[in-house]
């Protein structure tokens, strides 16, 4: 039944993108903004990606509470869970409005204005330099799932040992401070790495590089789990990981062509080079396993999809299949090395490969996007290094580099400030009993009945 | 039930007598320990370390003089409720119960309330399943 309306609606919208004239560019509007007129195709291709990419929080939450111990699993859920009330309160109030409000103030390349505080002159009419077509408020709501789902991001580096009050303070400062921000720079009117000409279609920079640098700097802050140098902690329920990693998968369909913010070819291209990567990224770390540890493993391959999905975010609306192939097949032999070996190597406890997967593997779709982008695929873009213009790749590592050095700032001097009023850590006992009980009052599991 | 006189005396015809006599004879204890969840694999190592490599995990519920824990599940609170704990049961020669207690010991403390206890009891008979030998010669 849902998947028939959804066959319907794809149809339509592919319909519609036919008959509809205007190319509506993805990252960077036309500088005259065309005549803002509603189109209902792509009104209605938005608001499903804004509701498939909210599918990706508790996706994540599934995602990451089957890799943790079952004493600890509620508080995942619960932490992924909270966060899509906090931010999205957060974001109608003022998060939306720091993001994307145009600020002509000398600091405007730097944060939004507060014209559009509790979405105050954010209506149904479109606002054109953003998109001509669907009413301002949906290009809203689908930008605040992303706001929801990037810090979700992070509780994968500090599982199952941050206290929870300490965690909700953290995440609204970091949402504020540090999201918001680097979503202006980045998307925003006036941001001055939009104006530097880098690309970033889906967020490889804002969303994955930003939490993937967050979850370093926290697990480092946190310290390791108590008993993580002693023995390991084995996942206590890979099929819930698997779950968590199908619906990521099909909520980054909305992720990735929705934000082409139109039903159009452009929508439909970055729609098949998000599944293909994927695909060319489970595929290659299910080999790397069975190569390097003796058998293909369920854990690999759904981690191998999600680093591919994290890789092509950035790409998504400006490389062709081909080098969306390579672009799966290379991050899963960097994320490979950097969790097998070089976590190992360095120490640190990222729980749950927060960091490994989708900071390095949000690296890589960056600087492959500066590789690879080809103005064949989307006009309003640019070409890569290897369609003969190496400039772009030099602006895409300043882009990723000045979004790891604010993150990692920024990450370490909020984590320390919580640190300091609160603490952030659970005590030893409520560590080892769990943090369901301890911090929730609940078991995610009984044993009797 | 079917069992195999040339293999074994038929446990239970035997009297009290011949019991305690089996019990001198093979000099076996059994030990079960209750530990909190999360020392088991600090018992494991100290129990390999102590060269008792033979043991049966299972998962129970209880709690002694700990209060337990309180679960609010929509406003309905249920308090004292039951802790996990682990079982750890150990079949070995009397020689070894010594070392054996003492890597539990080990490995199971942390000084908080529920922490857990060790029982040891005497061990009638031991059978080994795939060969039929028994006493100490099975239970190693």
């Amino acid at each position: 039944m849902v998947v028939t309306v959804l066959v319907l609606m794809f149809a339509a919208a592919a319909t519609f993108a036919d008959e509809s004239p205007v190319v509506i560019e993805a990252i960077a509007p036309a500088v005259t903004p065309t005549p803002a007129t509603i189109d209902t195709g792509d009104t209605a291709w938005v608001l499903i990606s804004a509701a498939l990419v909210m599918l990706m929080t508790p996706g994540l939450a599934f995602f990451y509470g089957g890799l943790v111990r079952r004493k600890n699993y509620l508080n995942i859920l619960m932490q992924c869970f909270i966060i899509l009330a906090v931010m999205s309160i957060q974001w109608v109030l003022f998060g939306y409005s720091l993001s994307f409000a145009p600020n002509t103030s000398s600091i405007g390349g730097f944060i939004g204005s507060l014209d559009w505080i509790g979405l105050k002159n954010v209506g149904p009419a479109p606002f054109s330099a953003y998109s001509a077509t669907i009413p301002h408020q949906a290009f809203m709501i689908f930008q605040g799932m992303f706001a929801v789902i990037t810090p979700a991001l992070i509780i994968g580096a500090f599982a199952e040992r941050m206290k929870f009050s300490a965690f909700l303070v953290f995440v609204i400062l970091w949402a504020t401070l540090v999201y918001d921000p680097l979503a202006h720079w980045v998307w925003g009117i006036g941001g001055f790495l939009r104006d530097l000409g880098a690309l970033d279609f889906a967020g490889g920079t804002v969303v994955h590089v930003n939490a993937g640098i967050a979850a370093l700097v926290t697990a480092i802050v946190l310290g390791k789990r108590r008993a993580y140098n002693s023995h390991p902690t084995p996942p206590h329920s890979l099929p819930f990981s698997v779950l968590g990693a199908a619906l990521l998968w099909f909520g980054w369909f909305g992720f990735n062509a929705g934000s082409a913010l139109s039903a159009n070819g452009l929508a439909a291209s970055a729609f098949v080079v998000t599944n293909v990567a994927a695909a060319a990224a489970a595929l290659t770390w299910a080999f790397i396993d069975w190569k390097v540890n003796g058998a293909p493993t369920m854990l690999g391959t759904i981690s191998g999809a999600v680093a591919g999905l994290v890789a092509i975010t950035p790409a998504a609306g400006f490389v062709s299949v081909i080098p969306a192939i390579i672009i799966g097949i290379v991050v899963s032999l960097i994320c490979f090395s950097a969790v097998s070996f070089v976590k190992i190597k360095l120490g640190y406890d990222d729980s749950l490969d927060a960091f490994g997967i989708h900071g390095i593997g949000g690296i890589w779709g960056a600087i492959a996007t500066g590789l690879f982008a080809s103005t064949a695929v989307n006009s309003a873009g640019n070409n890569g290094l290897f369609y003969g213009n190496a400039k772009l790749l030099g602006i895409q590592l300043a882009a990723v580099g000045i979004t790891i050095a604010y993150s990692l700032i920024m990450s370490f001097v909020l984590i320390k400030i919580v640190d300091k009023i609160m603490g952030v850590r659970v005590s030893a006992k409520d560590e080892a009993m769990g943090l369901d009980l301890t911090q929730h009052n609940e078991r995610a599991y009984t044993m009797l009945e | 039930m079917t069992y195999h006189p040339e293999l074994c005396e038929g446990p239970f015809k035997k009297t009290v007598a011949q019991r305690l006599k089996n019990i001198k004879a093979n000099n076996m204890k059994l030990v079960i320990a209750i530990i909190q969840p999360h020392r088991l694999e600090y018992v494991k190592e100290e129990l390999y370390k102590a060269d008792v490599n033979l043991i049966t995990v299972s998962e129970v519920l209880g709690h002694g003089r700990q209060k337990g824990v309180t679960e609010v599940y929509r406003g309905f609170k249920e308090t004292g409720n039951l802790l996990r704990k682990i079982r750890v049961e150990i079949a070995i020669n009397d020689d070894y119960l010594k070392q054996t207690v003492d890597a539990i010991t080990r490995g199971a403390k942390t000084g908080e309330t529920g922490d857990g206890k060790i029982f040891v009891m005497n061990l009638e008979e031991c059978y080994r399943i795939r060969t039929g030998e028994t006493g100490s010669t099975a239970i190693g």
